[in-house]
Protein backbone atom coordinates (compact mmCIF):
# COMPACT_ATOMS: atom_id res chain seq x y z
CA UNK A 1 0.00 0.00 0.00
CA UNK A 2 2.60 2.39 0.88
CA UNK A 3 4.39 1.25 -2.02
CA UNK A 4 1.76 1.93 -4.36
CA UNK A 5 1.51 5.78 -2.74
CA UNK A 6 4.89 6.01 -4.52
CA UNK A 7 3.52 5.60 -7.83
CA UNK A 8 0.45 8.21 -7.71
CA UNK A 9 1.93 10.80 -9.11
CA UNK A 10 3.03 8.28 -12.21
CA UNK A 11 -0.30 7.17 -12.66
CA UNK A 12 -2.01 10.19 -12.54
CA UNK A 13 0.55 11.61 -15.29
CA UNK A 14 -0.33 7.94 -17.38
CA UNK A 15 -3.88 9.07 -16.74
CA UNK A 16 -3.75 12.68 -17.81
CA UNK A 17 -1.82 11.43 -20.75
CA UNK A 18 -3.72 9.43 -21.76
CA UNK A 19 -6.58 11.58 -21.64
CA UNK A 20 -4.63 14.67 -23.51
CA UNK A 21 -3.45 12.13 -26.26
CA UNK A 22 -6.99 10.68 -27.17
CA UNK A 23 -8.48 14.31 -27.10
CA UNK A 24 -6.05 15.44 -29.61
CA UNK A 25 -6.39 12.22 -31.72
CA UNK A 26 -10.24 13.12 -31.96
CA UNK A 27 -9.31 16.73 -33.01
CA UNK A 28 -6.71 15.08 -35.81
CA UNK A 29 -9.28 13.06 -37.08
CA UNK A 30 -11.59 16.00 -37.07
CA UNK A 31 -14.88 14.18 -34.52
CA UNK A 32 -13.83 17.13 -32.27
CA UNK A 33 -13.16 20.94 -32.72
CA UNK A 34 -12.42 22.60 -30.22
CA UNK A 35 -13.46 26.00 -31.78
CA UNK A 36 -17.06 24.73 -33.05
CA UNK A 37 -19.46 26.81 -30.64
CA UNK A 38 -22.69 24.99 -30.39
CA UNK A 39 -25.31 27.74 -31.99
CA UNK A 40 -27.85 28.67 -29.69
CA UNK A 41 -30.22 29.11 -32.37
CA UNK A 42 -30.68 25.40 -33.29
CA UNK A 43 -34.51 23.97 -32.61
CA UNK A 44 -35.19 27.48 -32.55
CA UNK A 45 -37.40 29.26 -35.56
CA UNK A 46 -34.94 31.65 -37.89
CA UNK A 47 -34.96 34.75 -36.67
CA UNK A 48 -37.35 37.66 -38.57
CA UNK A 49 -36.21 39.47 -40.71
CA UNK A 50 -37.07 42.19 -43.62
CA UNK A 51 -34.05 43.02 -45.69
CA UNK A 52 -32.92 44.35 -48.94
CA UNK A 53 -31.40 42.31 -51.49
CA UNK A 54 -28.53 42.44 -53.73
CA UNK A 55 -30.53 42.62 -56.58
CA UNK A 56 -32.38 45.57 -55.01
CA UNK A 57 -35.58 44.17 -53.84
CA UNK A 58 -36.57 43.15 -50.33
CA UNK A 59 -37.11 40.17 -48.71
CA UNK A 60 -39.01 39.21 -44.99
CA UNK A 61 -39.45 35.66 -43.45
CA UNK A 62 -43.13 35.51 -45.79
CA UNK A 63 -41.38 34.93 -48.66
CA UNK A 64 -39.18 31.42 -47.53
CA UNK A 65 -39.53 28.33 -49.26
CA UNK A 66 -41.60 25.70 -47.90
CA UNK A 67 -39.21 23.23 -48.15
CA UNK A 68 -35.97 22.76 -46.19
CA UNK A 69 -33.14 24.91 -47.18
CA UNK A 70 -29.98 26.59 -46.68
CA UNK A 71 -28.69 29.88 -45.25
CA UNK A 72 -25.29 30.51 -45.96
CA UNK A 73 -23.68 33.83 -44.37
CA UNK A 74 -20.49 34.67 -46.54
CA UNK A 75 -19.16 38.07 -47.94
CA UNK A 76 -16.43 39.48 -50.50
CA UNK A 77 -13.51 40.06 -47.69
CA UNK A 78 -13.41 36.31 -46.73
CA UNK A 79 -10.88 33.76 -47.84
CA UNK A 80 -12.90 30.69 -46.94
CA UNK A 81 -15.92 31.93 -48.84
CA UNK A 82 -13.85 32.14 -52.43
CA UNK A 83 -12.84 28.56 -51.64
CA UNK A 84 -16.39 27.25 -50.86
CA UNK A 85 -18.18 29.27 -53.51
CA UNK A 86 -17.92 26.77 -56.41
CA UNK A 87 -19.44 23.88 -54.65
CA UNK A 88 -22.31 25.81 -53.56
CA UNK A 89 -23.27 26.35 -57.12
CA UNK A 90 -22.70 22.33 -57.06
CA UNK A 91 -25.08 22.27 -54.76
CA UNK A 92 -27.74 24.57 -56.55
CA UNK A 93 -27.56 22.69 -59.64
CA UNK A 94 -28.79 19.61 -58.11
CA UNK A 95 -31.38 21.67 -56.47
CA UNK A 96 -30.69 22.88 -53.41
CA UNK A 97 -32.21 25.76 -52.01
CA UNK A 98 -29.82 28.38 -50.25
CA UNK A 99 -30.41 31.97 -49.01
CA UNK A 100 -27.57 34.07 -48.85
CA UNK A 101 -26.90 36.35 -46.56
CA UNK A 102 -24.35 38.72 -47.66
CA UNK A 103 -22.71 39.88 -44.20
CA UNK A 104 -20.75 43.31 -43.72
CA UNK A 105 -19.80 43.86 -47.24
CA UNK A 106 -20.06 46.69 -49.98
CA UNK A 107 -22.93 46.41 -52.41
CA UNK A 108 -20.80 46.51 -55.91
CA UNK A 109 -18.14 44.07 -55.27
CA UNK A 110 -20.61 41.67 -53.54
CA UNK A 111 -22.77 41.83 -56.90
CA UNK A 112 -19.98 41.48 -58.95
CA UNK A 113 -18.43 38.41 -57.16
CA UNK A 114 -22.31 36.85 -58.12
CA UNK A 115 -22.11 38.09 -61.68
CA UNK A 116 -18.14 36.76 -62.09
CA UNK A 117 -18.42 33.39 -60.09
CA UNK A 118 -22.12 32.56 -60.65
CA UNK A 119 -24.91 32.44 -57.95
CA UNK A 120 -25.44 29.65 -55.77
CA UNK A 121 -28.70 31.65 -53.94
CA UNK A 122 -32.58 31.97 -55.16
CA UNK A 123 -32.04 34.90 -52.97
CA UNK A 124 -29.16 36.74 -51.02
CA UNK A 125 -29.76 38.90 -48.16
CA UNK A 126 -27.73 42.25 -47.93
CA UNK A 127 -26.87 43.11 -44.38
CA UNK A 128 -24.80 45.88 -44.85
CA UNK A 129 -23.89 46.37 -40.52
CA UNK A 130 -24.65 43.07 -39.55
CA UNK A 131 -27.56 42.98 -37.40
CA UNK A 132 -29.27 39.84 -39.22
CA UNK A 133 -25.73 38.35 -38.73
CA UNK A 134 -25.75 39.09 -35.14
CA UNK A 135 -29.76 37.44 -34.44
CA UNK A 136 -28.46 34.11 -36.47
CA UNK A 137 -25.49 34.17 -33.82
CA UNK A 138 -23.10 34.44 -36.76
CA UNK A 139 -19.20 34.62 -35.16
CA UNK A 140 -17.56 34.84 -38.65
CA UNK A 141 -17.98 33.94 -42.27
CA UNK A 142 -18.41 31.36 -43.74
CA UNK A 143 -21.39 29.99 -41.94
CA UNK A 144 -24.57 27.89 -43.14
CA UNK A 145 -27.60 26.64 -41.26
CA UNK A 146 -29.83 24.01 -42.14
CA UNK A 147 -33.45 25.66 -41.54
CA UNK A 148 -36.39 22.72 -41.84
CA UNK A 149 -39.87 22.80 -43.78
CA UNK A 150 -41.81 25.07 -40.76
CA UNK A 151 -38.48 27.76 -40.82
CA UNK A 152 -36.99 25.78 -37.67
CA UNK A 153 -33.12 25.68 -37.44
CA UNK A 154 -31.61 22.53 -37.62
CA UNK A 155 -28.25 22.73 -37.50
CA UNK A 156 -25.52 25.59 -38.19
CA UNK A 157 -22.17 24.86 -39.64
CA UNK A 158 -18.71 27.28 -39.28
CA UNK A 159 -16.76 27.04 -41.93
CA UNK A 160 -16.54 26.51 -45.69
CA UNK A 161 -18.35 23.44 -47.50
CA UNK A 162 -17.08 21.10 -49.51
CA UNK A 163 -18.57 17.75 -50.66
CA UNK A 164 -16.89 15.39 -47.73
CA UNK A 165 -18.22 17.75 -45.46
CA UNK A 166 -21.81 17.65 -46.96
CA UNK A 167 -21.61 14.43 -47.18
CA UNK A 168 -20.54 13.64 -43.94
CA UNK A 169 -22.51 15.91 -41.31
CA UNK A 170 -25.59 17.79 -43.73
CA UNK A 171 -26.64 14.33 -46.01
CA UNK A 172 -27.86 12.50 -42.32
CA UNK A 173 -29.72 15.20 -41.13
CA UNK A 174 -31.33 16.32 -44.45
CA UNK A 175 -31.93 12.51 -44.67
CA UNK A 176 -33.51 12.78 -40.94
CA UNK A 177 -35.76 15.98 -42.10
CA UNK A 178 -36.87 14.20 -45.35
CA UNK A 179 -38.16 11.05 -43.18
CA UNK A 180 -40.06 12.84 -40.78
CA UNK A 181 -41.80 15.92 -42.67
CA UNK A 182 -42.97 15.14 -46.35
CA UNK A 183 -41.66 17.42 -49.09
CA UNK A 184 -38.14 18.51 -50.26
CA UNK A 185 -36.47 19.06 -53.06
CA UNK A 186 -33.29 17.45 -52.62
CA UNK A 187 -31.28 16.21 -55.83
CA UNK B 1 16.18 39.57 -2.36
CA UNK B 2 16.12 41.66 -5.59
CA UNK B 3 15.04 38.18 -7.73
CA UNK B 4 12.63 37.06 -5.02
CA UNK B 5 11.05 40.84 -5.42
CA UNK B 6 11.29 39.95 -9.37
CA UNK B 7 9.60 37.22 -9.19
CA UNK B 8 7.12 38.77 -6.79
CA UNK B 9 6.48 41.72 -9.16
CA UNK B 10 5.75 39.34 -12.53
CA UNK B 11 3.48 37.34 -10.39
CA UNK B 12 1.44 39.69 -8.56
CA UNK B 13 1.36 41.70 -12.63
CA UNK B 14 -1.82 41.08 -14.43
CA UNK B 15 -1.88 41.60 -18.15
CA UNK B 16 -4.14 44.77 -19.70
CA UNK B 17 -5.78 44.72 -22.71
CA UNK B 18 -8.12 47.24 -24.13
CA UNK B 19 -9.30 48.76 -27.48
CA UNK B 20 -9.87 52.38 -27.52
CA UNK B 21 -13.05 53.01 -28.65
CA UNK B 22 -14.86 56.55 -28.09
CA UNK B 23 -18.00 55.63 -27.01
CA UNK B 24 -20.55 58.77 -25.35
CA UNK B 25 -22.50 58.01 -22.19
CA UNK B 26 -24.85 60.43 -20.86
CA UNK B 27 -24.45 59.36 -17.29
CA UNK B 28 -21.23 57.36 -15.32
CA UNK B 29 -23.54 54.55 -14.31
CA UNK B 30 -24.28 53.61 -18.49
CA UNK B 31 -20.27 53.78 -18.66
CA UNK B 32 -19.96 51.63 -15.90
CA UNK B 33 -22.58 48.75 -16.45
CA UNK B 34 -20.88 49.69 -20.44
CA UNK B 35 -17.30 47.90 -18.87
CA UNK B 36 -18.89 45.74 -16.89
CA UNK B 37 -20.39 44.06 -19.82
CA UNK B 38 -17.59 44.38 -22.14
CA UNK B 39 -15.89 42.59 -18.92
CA UNK B 40 -17.83 39.66 -18.56
CA UNK B 41 -19.02 39.03 -21.58
CA UNK B 42 -16.93 36.74 -23.90
CA UNK B 43 -15.92 36.89 -27.56
CA UNK B 44 -17.49 34.29 -29.34
CA UNK B 45 -14.97 33.60 -32.03
CA UNK B 46 -11.82 33.68 -29.59
CA UNK B 47 -11.52 30.70 -27.10
CA UNK B 48 -10.63 32.95 -24.15
CA UNK B 49 -10.76 36.47 -24.51
CA UNK B 50 -13.49 38.79 -23.49
CA UNK B 51 -15.12 41.77 -26.21
CA UNK B 52 -13.28 44.45 -24.24
CA UNK B 53 -9.66 42.79 -25.18
CA UNK B 54 -10.68 41.26 -28.74
CA UNK B 55 -9.92 43.27 -31.90
CA UNK B 56 -12.28 40.58 -34.02
CA UNK B 57 -14.80 41.99 -35.82
CA UNK B 58 -17.83 40.67 -34.01
CA UNK B 59 -16.34 41.76 -31.14
CA UNK B 60 -16.32 45.05 -32.27
CA UNK B 61 -20.42 44.61 -33.57
CA UNK B 62 -21.14 42.98 -29.91
CA UNK B 63 -19.47 46.22 -28.15
CA UNK B 64 -21.57 48.67 -30.08
CA UNK B 65 -24.42 46.32 -29.39
CA UNK B 66 -24.22 46.92 -25.94
CA UNK B 67 -23.56 50.13 -26.12
CA UNK B 68 -26.48 50.61 -27.99
CA UNK B 69 -29.17 49.07 -25.80
CA UNK B 70 -27.16 50.31 -23.25
CA UNK B 71 -28.66 54.24 -24.39
CA UNK B 72 -31.50 52.44 -25.41
CA UNK B 73 -32.79 52.27 -21.68
CA UNK B 74 -31.94 48.28 -22.02
CA UNK B 75 -31.92 46.66 -18.68
CA UNK B 76 -28.59 44.07 -17.51
CA UNK B 77 -30.99 40.94 -18.09
CA UNK B 78 -32.28 42.20 -21.10
CA UNK B 79 -29.10 42.67 -22.35
CA UNK B 80 -27.84 39.58 -20.61
CA UNK B 81 -30.74 37.39 -22.41
CA UNK B 82 -30.01 39.14 -26.02
CA UNK B 83 -26.43 37.66 -25.70
CA UNK B 84 -27.49 34.39 -24.47
CA UNK B 85 -30.38 34.26 -27.19
CA UNK B 86 -27.69 33.83 -29.72
CA UNK B 87 -24.68 33.12 -28.37
CA UNK B 88 -25.97 30.61 -25.65
CA UNK B 89 -23.99 30.33 -22.55
CA UNK B 90 -20.77 30.19 -23.57
CA UNK B 91 -20.71 34.37 -24.01
CA UNK B 92 -21.00 34.19 -20.29
CA UNK B 93 -17.90 34.12 -18.73
CA UNK B 94 -19.91 33.67 -15.34
CA UNK B 95 -22.19 31.18 -16.17
CA UNK B 96 -25.89 30.67 -15.22
CA UNK B 97 -26.42 28.33 -12.64
CA UNK B 98 -28.74 25.86 -14.89
CA UNK B 99 -28.26 21.93 -15.20
CA UNK B 100 -26.01 22.32 -18.11
CA UNK B 101 -23.60 24.36 -16.15
CA UNK B 102 -24.69 22.38 -12.59
CA UNK B 103 -21.22 20.28 -12.59
CA UNK B 104 -18.92 23.74 -13.05
CA UNK B 105 -20.91 25.08 -10.27
CA UNK B 106 -20.79 22.11 -7.79
CA UNK B 107 -16.71 20.48 -8.67
CA UNK B 108 -15.22 22.96 -6.02
CA UNK B 109 -17.81 22.69 -3.53
CA UNK B 110 -17.22 18.75 -3.89
CA UNK B 111 -13.29 19.13 -3.91
CA UNK B 112 -13.69 21.19 -0.92
CA UNK B 113 -15.73 18.43 0.61
CA UNK B 114 -13.37 15.86 -0.20
CA UNK B 115 -10.11 17.43 0.94
CA UNK B 116 -12.13 18.45 4.44
CA UNK B 117 -12.87 14.83 5.02
CA UNK B 118 -9.04 13.77 3.72
CA UNK B 119 -7.97 16.44 6.53
CA UNK B 120 -10.34 15.19 9.44
CA UNK B 121 -9.66 11.56 8.55
CA UNK B 122 -5.95 11.99 9.19
CA UNK B 123 -6.10 14.32 12.00
CA UNK B 124 -8.28 11.68 13.59
CA UNK B 125 -6.20 8.41 13.10
CA UNK B 126 -2.85 11.24 14.11
CA UNK B 127 -4.40 11.09 17.26
CA UNK B 128 -5.19 7.67 17.80
CA UNK B 129 -2.07 6.57 16.59
CA UNK B 130 -0.60 8.73 19.50
CA UNK B 131 0.13 6.27 22.39
CA UNK B 132 -1.17 8.03 25.75
CA UNK B 133 0.99 8.81 28.08
CA UNK B 134 2.42 6.15 30.68
CA UNK B 135 4.56 6.32 33.34
CA UNK B 136 7.71 4.05 33.18
CA UNK B 137 9.40 1.90 35.92
CA UNK B 138 12.80 1.57 36.43
CA UNK B 139 13.46 -1.80 34.40
CA UNK B 140 11.38 0.05 31.32
CA UNK B 141 13.59 2.86 32.00
CA UNK B 142 16.46 1.26 31.38
CA UNK B 143 15.59 -0.70 28.18
CA UNK B 144 14.45 2.40 26.56
CA UNK B 145 17.68 3.39 27.83
CA UNK B 146 20.18 0.96 26.00
CA UNK B 147 17.34 1.42 22.91
CA UNK B 148 17.97 4.58 22.57
CA UNK B 149 21.88 4.02 22.64
CA UNK B 150 21.74 1.50 19.90
CA UNK B 151 19.87 3.56 18.25
CA UNK B 152 22.51 6.12 18.20
CA UNK B 153 25.57 4.08 17.43
CA UNK B 154 23.63 2.64 14.35
CA UNK B 155 23.37 6.31 13.65
CA UNK B 156 23.28 6.54 9.68
CA UNK B 157 21.85 2.74 8.67
CA UNK B 158 18.28 4.79 8.08
CA UNK B 159 15.25 3.74 10.29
Amino acid sequence: MQRLKLFLPLIIFVIMAAIFFGVERRVQTGDYDPMALPSALVDRPLPSFSLPTLDGGQLSNAELPDTWFLVNVWATWCPSCHFEHPFLVELKEEGVAILGVDYKDKLVPAQRWLDEKGDPYFATLFDKVGTFGLDLGVTGAPETYLVDAEGIVRFRYQGALDRQIWDKVFAPRIAALQGTVEGGDSQ
Amino acid sequence: MRLLWLLVVTLLSVSAYGVIETYEFDTDLQRQRYNAFVEELRCPKCQNQNLSGSDSAIAVDLRRQVHSMIMDGKSDMEITQYMVDRYGDFILYKPRFSGASLALWLTPLVLLGIGVGVWLTMSVRRNVSQPAPTTLDDAQRARLESLLEDDKSANGEGR
